[in-house]
C-alpha cells in the first residue's frame, strides 16, 4: 500500500506506521462509536498518513466538517475534534458544543485532538468560555513530518516562513526539531549536522539541547542518514519566485498540488465513447493523485517540460505495441500470459492518457505570449541584465491590471537580483502599484521588505553577480533534453539552495567561504555522538545519504534539481528532503499578505 | 483595592528586589534554577510528550487538574526580577507556547508601564506579544504598546478590521501627524485624500443617479460605490462620468491628476479606456492631439500608439477610427500585422507602398473586395509609373 513509501533509499514506510499506531491509540482511548469533527485544513496532510478504513476499523462511523451552529445528528457516543491550536477554531467547537442538546440521550461525549501540540492559549480560552470542562480527552497528535514520497517529507505548516522571518516566531522551528528527533529515534542518529542561516542554527542548537535532555534516546539503531542539512530559505529568496520549468513544477504553478493530489479541469479527461454524442461533460474538476507509485509519472515528473513529450510519444508506441501483442499470441499459454499482463497494460494506457491530457493543458500556457513574456524578463533578471531600472514589461502589466502576484513576483525577483533596488525606483514601483491595486496594499510590501524581498539597497553594492558567477548560477549552455547539470530545472538557472548542496558534498564549503558569507545567517558544522559498534562503516562505491531541510519551503523544482543529484553516476551521494511546506512563488506571496478587511459595503 | 494593598502591589510589581522567602537561597544561582524549573515544567504541562524515544511515542497524560498548577506554579514569581528571568528562560526554550504563557501572566501582573518598558529591550518576547494580542483582538492593547515604541508606521498599518468608511477616515487623519518616513507619510496622505474625495463623490453622484437627471448614469447604471477604490480604478470612474468637468471640482479628472500626480501614461490609458467604452472617439482623439507653437496639431502619445489601438479595438471602435490610429504604429512590422488583423486595408495599401513592395501590394488585392475604393486605390498605385518598386 505505500509503495511510493518505499521507493527510496531510506524506507518512510516505518514513519507513517509510528503515525498510524499512535492515531489507533487515541482512537481506542474514546471507547465506542465515535464522529470526528474536522478542521478541514488537516483532511489532506491526514489523508497521507491514513485513509477512511483505518478509521473505520475503530468505529469512527461519521465525518464533518467543522463550522458554526448545531453539530449534525449522528448516532454515537463519542465526539472528537481534530483541530489545529487556532483561536478561531476554538470558537467555533465553543459554538458547537454549547449548542448541544444536553437533554438527548444518550449523551454524546467530546473529545479534541491537538494536531501537532496542545496549546495553552486556545485551553484557556476553551476555559473562558466555559466548555473546557466538556472535554474527556484532550491530547494532541505530533503530526510533524509527514511523508509524501520515498523521499519527501513536508511538515505543511504554511505560516512557518512568515512566522520565523516576520514575526520572530520559532515555534515552528520547535516543531522541526521534535520531528527531526521522531526521525533520528527511528532511523538512528544523524552524525553530521551542516547549516546555513539563523533558523538552522536554532534548530541545530534546540536538536542538541534535547539530546541531552533526554539521556535515554540513546539508541542502537544503524543511523541511515549520514548527514543533515538544515537552510534557511532566506539564504536563497531568488529560486521560488522564478517559474518552475518541470514538468511536477508546472503543473503546481498552474493548478496547484494540495497532499499530491491536483485538481485539472475535467473537459479533456471526459471518457470518449463512440456514439454517444455530446453528452454532458463532467462538470466536477478531475481529481488525481500525484506520486512515484504511478510508473510514468515517476519518469517524467522532474525532468523540464520540454523534454516530456518525447517520452510520452515513445510510452504510445510502447503500450500500442503491447496491445498489438494480442494478434501474435496463440497458444493458450501465450494467450493466458498476455491477458494476465493485461491489467498492469490497462493501468499503463490510462497513466498515459492522464498525462498527455496534463501535458497538453501545460502546453496551452507555456505556448502562450505572455508565458513567454513573463519568462524571458525572469530570465533577464536572473542573468543579470537590467536589474537596476523600472522595467516596461512590468510597467505595461500593471498598467494592464495583471494578477497581483504575478508583479510581486517580478518586482521582488529584480529586487533579489540586485541585492535591493535603487531607491528611486522602489518608490516608483511601489506608487504604481499602490495607485492601481490600493493603498491598502500597503502592508503587503512592508511585509515584503522586512521578508528582505522587496527593498532598497543598502551599502550600494550589489552581491548578486559575484554570488551567481562564484556559484555558476547562470548556465547558457543548458540542455533540456539530456541535462548534464541542475540548472535544467529553470532552464539555465541553477537554485542556488541546490547548488550549496551540490558542494557541500563536493568538494565541501570552505572552497565558497567568500560567497557564504555575502548570504545572510551563520554557516556551521556539528557533531553528534554516535554510540560505540554504531559507527558508519560505508562500503565502497556505497553513497552517504544527505537529508536536505528547508526552513520556510522548498519547490518542487528544487526536489528535482536534489534527485538529479542523486542519480548522477560518482555523484556520491544520495538526497532525501524535508521542508516546512512545499511552496512555488505564488503560494509563498501569498503567505506574506496581510489579510484585507472584507470592503464596509 | 485599598491603599495598603495598592501599595502592596506597587512593592511587587515594581521592585528590583528579590522577594523574601523562608527557604531563601541568597545568589542568582539558585534564583535561576528555578526559573529554568519551571520553564521546564511549564513545557511539560503545556508540551505533554512522554519522551519515550525507544518506542516513539507521542502519547500525552490527561492534564485536567495540571492546568491549575501552571498558574499556581506561575505564582511563585512574584517579584519583577523574578519575573523577568522567568521570561527570559522562556524565550531561550524557544518554544511559543511556554513563551506565550509566561507572557499572559506578565500582562495580568505587571503594570502596563514597567510590561513596555522591559519587553522594549526583548524583541523575541515583543513579537510574541504584539502577534498574541493580534489574535485575540486586542487592539487598544496594542496601538498603546506600539505608541509607546514609537513604532508608527505598525499603528498607522494596523488599521482594524471591520472599519466602516468614516471611521476608517478618522483613523487614517490621526496617523498623519506622526513621524513616518517621506515615502509612507505621502502614501498615507494620498489614501487619506482619496477616502475624503471618494466619500464626496460618493455622495454626489447617489444623488444625482437617485434624481433621474443625469442621462449618462441613467445609460450607464454604477455597478458598485466607488468608496475604497483604488486610485486608478476611481480615475477610470471619473474620466467615464465626469469627463467634462473643470478643474476645480473633486470628480473631475484633471483634479484626481493634479492632486495625486499621477504620471501622464497612467492618466492617458485610463482616460483612454472610459472614453472608448463610451465611444466617445472624439475625445481619445482629443486625447493625442496637441498643437504645436506653429499652430499645426500632430498626434503623440506617451504609450506605444499599438497600445491605443489594442484597446479601441477591445471596444469594437470602427474601422475609420481604428485605422486613424493604426497609422501612427511607428514599428512598421506591427504596423502592418495590426492594419491586417483588424482589416484597415488603407493603411496596409499605404504602408505597402511607403516600403515599395510590389509583390506584397499584389497579393493584397485578393484581400479587398473587387472594385472597392480600396481596389482602386491598389490598382492607381500600381500604375503610378514614379514610384520605383524594389520588387
Amino acid at each position: 500500500m505505500a509503495a511510493h513509501l518505499s521507493s527510496g533509499r531510506v524506507n518512510l514506510t516505518a514513519l507513517r506506521e509510528a503515525g498510524r499506531r499512535e492515531l489507533r491509540e487515541f482512537l481506542d482511548k474514546c471507547a465506542g462509536s465515535k464522529a470526528i469533527v474536522w478542521d478541514e485544513y488537516l483532511t489532506g496532510p491526514f489523508g497521507l498518513i491514513a485513509q477512511y478504513s483505518l478509521l473505520k476499523e475503530h468505529e469512527v462511523e461519521k465525518m464533518f466538517t467543522l463550522k458554526p451552529g448545531r453539530l449534525p445528528p449522528a448516532d454515537v457516543k463519542n465526539i472528537i475534534f481534530f483541530v489545529r491550536p487556532k483561536l478561531e477554531l476554538m470558537d467555533i467547537i465553543t459554538d458547537n458544543v454549547l449548542r448541544e442538546d444536553r437533554g438527548r440521550s444518550p449523551q454524546r461525549d467530546f473529545h479534541i485532538l491537538f494536531v501537532p501540540r496542545r496549546s495553552l492559549l486556545c485551553e484557556q480560552w476553551l476555559k473562558e468560555q466555559g466548555v473546557l470542562g466538556s472535554f474527556i480527552h484532550r491530547e494532541q497528535y505530533s503530526l510533524d513530518l509527514i511523508p509524501f514520497d520515498g523521499d519527501l517529507l513536508s511538515m505543511e505548516s504554511e505560516s512557518a516562513f512568515k512566522e520565523c522571518y516576520l514575526e520572530s516566531d520559532q515555534t515552528s522551528l520547535y516543531h522541526a526539531a521534535k520531528g527531526l528527533m521522531t526521525l533520528q529515534a527511528l532511523y538512528g542518529t544523524i552524525p553530521q549536522i551542516f547549516g546555513k542561516g539563523d533558523c538552522a542554527r536554532h534548530v541545530a542548537n534546540m536538536m542538541i539541547r534535547m539530546k541531552r535532555e533526554f539521556p535515554g534516546s540513546q539508541n542502537s539503531i544503524f543511523p541511515v542518514f549520514d548527514t543533515l542539512l538544515l537552510l534557511d530559505r532566506n539564504v536563497d529568496l531568488l529560486t521560488p519566485l522564478a517559474t518552475q520549468l518541470t514538468y511536477e513544477g508546472l503543473i503546481d504553478e498552474i493548478y496547484g498540488i494540495q497532499n499530491t493530489y491536483v485538481k485539472l479541469p475535467p473537459e479533456k479527461f471526459a471518457p470518449k465513447k463512440q456514439g454517444e454524442g455530446g453528452k454532458d461533460l463532467p462538470t466536477e474538476p478531475k481529481k488525481l493523485q500525484l506520486n512515484s507509485a504511478e510508473e510514468l509519472y515517476a519518469e517524467i515528473r522532474d525532468k523540464n517540460f520540454n523534454a516530456v513529450g518525447s517520452v510520452l510519444s515513445k510510452k504510445a508506441k510502447i503500450i500500442s505495441a503491447a496491445f498489438e501483442e494480442r494478434h501474435h499470441a496463440k497458444t493458450v499459454g501465450e494467450i493466458k500470459q498476455f491477458v494476465s499482463q493485461l491489467p498492469h497494460m490497462q493501468a499503463a494506457r490510462s497513466s498515459l492518457a492522464n498525462h498527455t491530457s496534463i501535458a497538453e493543458l501545460i502546453k496551452d500556457i507555456t505556448t502562450s505570449e505572455d508565458f513567454f513574456d513573463n519568462l524571458t524578463v525572469e530570465q533577464e533578471f536572473m542573468s543579470g541584465i537590467d536589474t537596476d531600472k523600472v522595467n516596461n514589461y512590468i510597467e505595461d502589466c500593471i498598467a494592464q491590471k495583471h494578477p497581483l502576484i504575478k508583479i510581486l513576483r517580478l518586482v521582488c525577483l529584480q529586487s533579489v537580483c540586485n541585492s535591493g533596488l535603487k531607491q528611486k525606483v522602489l518608490d516608483h514601483y511601489k506608487r504604481e502599484i499602490l495607485q492601481t491595486y490600493g493603498y491598502e496594499h500597503i502592508l503587503t510590501l512592508n511585509n515584503l521588505e522586512k521578508a528582505g524581498l522587496l527593498k532598497p539597497q543598502t551599502g550600494g553594492r550589489n552581491n548578486y553577480p559575484t554570488i551567481r558567477k562564484t556559484l555558476r548560477l547562470w548556465m547558457d549552455d543548458v540542455n533540456e533534453q539530456n541535462p548534464n547539470d541542475i540548472s535544467y530545472v529553470y532552464s539555465g538557472y541553477a537554485p542556488l539552495s541546490v547548488r550549496l548542496a551540490q558542494l557541500l558534498a563536493r568538494p565541501g564549503w570552505r572552497s565558497i567561504e567568500e560567497v557564504l558569507k555575502m548570504l545572510p545567517g551563520p554557516h556551521f558544522e556539528e557533531r553528534q555522538q554516535l554510540p560505540t559498534g554504531l559507527q558508519k562503516k560505508r562500503q565502497h562505491g556505497e553513497n552517504r545519504v544527505t537529508l536536505v531541510f528547508f526552513l520556510g519551503g522548498v519547490t518542487y523544482a528544487e526536489i528535482a534539481a536534489l534527485r538529479f543529484l542523486s542519480q548522477m553516476e560518482d555523484g556520491g551521494t544520495e538526497y532525501v528532503i524535508a521542508t516546512t511546506k512545499l511552496i512555488n512563488g505564488t503560494t509563498w506571496i501569498k503567505s506574506l499578505m496581510e489579510k484585507l478587511e472584507p470592503a464596509p459595503f | 483595592m485599598s491603599r495598603a494593598r495598592a501599595d502592596e502591589e506597587e512593592y511587587w510589581h515594581s521592585s528590583k528586589f528579590r522577594a523574601f522567602t523562608f527557604d531563601d537561597e541568597d545568589d542568582e544561582l539558585s534564583q535561576l534554577k528555578e526559573s529554568k524549573r519551571a520553564v521546564n515544567s511549564l513545557r511539560d504541562i503545556v508540551d505533554d510528550d512522554d519522551d519515550d524515544l525507544e518506542r516513539v511515542s507521542w502519547s500525552g497524560e490527561p492534564v485536567g487538574s495540571k492546568c491549575r498548577c501552571t498558574v499556581c506554579s506561575l505564582e511563585r514569581f512574584r517579584s519583577l526580577q523574578d519575573k523577568l528571568v522567568l521570561l527570559d528562560e522562556a524565550v531561550a526554550g524557544h518554544d511559543g507556547n511556554v513563551i506565550t504563557a509566561v507572557l499572559i501572566f506578565l500582562k495580568r501582573t505587571l503594570r502596563r508601564e514597567i510590561l513596555f518598558r522591559e519587553l522594549e529591550v526583548r524583541q523575541v518576547a515583543l513579537c510574541h506579544l504584539i502577534h498574541f494580542l493580534r489574535e485575540t483582538g486586542e487592539q487598544k492593547f496594542l496601538l498603546d504598546l506600539l505608541r509607546f515604541l514609537d513604532r508608527t508606521e505598525e499603528v498607522a498599518v494596523s488599521i482594524p478590521r471591520s472599519l466602516n468608511v468614516e471611521k476608517r477616515r478618522e483613523f487614517l487623519k490621526s496617523c498623519i501627524g506622526l513621524p513616518f518616513s517621506a515615502e509612507d507619510t505621502s502614501h498615507i496622505q494620498d489614501h487619506y485624500t482619496l477616502l475624503e474625495r471618494q466619500i464626496i463623490i460618493e455622495a454626489n453622484d447617489r444623488h444625482l443617479e437617485m434624481a433621474g437627471q443625469s442621462e449618462l448614469f441613467r445609460k450607464y447604471p454604477r455597478k458598485a460605490s466607488i468608496l475604497n477604490m483604488p486610485l486608478v480604478t476611481t480615475l477610470f470612474y471619473s474620466c467615464f462620468y465626469h469627463y467634462t468637468e473643470a478643474e476645480g471640482t473633486f470628480s473631475s479628472p484633471s483634479n484626481l491628476k493634479k492632486t495625486f500626480k499621477i504620471p501622464d501614461k497612467q492618466y492617458v490609458l485610463t482616460a483612454l479606456a472610459a472614453r472608448a467604452k463610451l465611444r466617445a472617439w472624439g475625445d481619445v482623439d482629443a486625447l493625442f492631439t496637441t498643437k504645436n507653437w506653429l499652430g499645426y496639431t500632430k498626434k503623440k502619445a506617451p504609450i506605444g500608439f499599438h497600445r491605443v489601438v489594442e484597446i479601441l479595438q477591445r471596444n469594437s471602435a470602427p474601422v475609420q477610427v481604428l485605422q486613424e490610429y493604426v497609422r501612427l504604429v511607428e514599428d512598421v512590422e506591427t504596423r502592418l500585422s495590426l492594419a491586417t488583423k483588424y482589416k484597415c486595408h488603407d493603411v496596409v495599401i499605404e504602408t505597402y507602398r511607403d516600403l515599395k513592395d510590389r509583390i506584397q501590394l499584389i497579393a493584397y488585392k485578393s484581400k479587398v473586395e473587387r472594385g472597392s475604393a480600396e481596389d482602386e486605390k491598389i490598382n492607381s498605385i500600381l500604375n503610378n509609373m514614379q514610384i520605383r518598386w524594389k520588387n
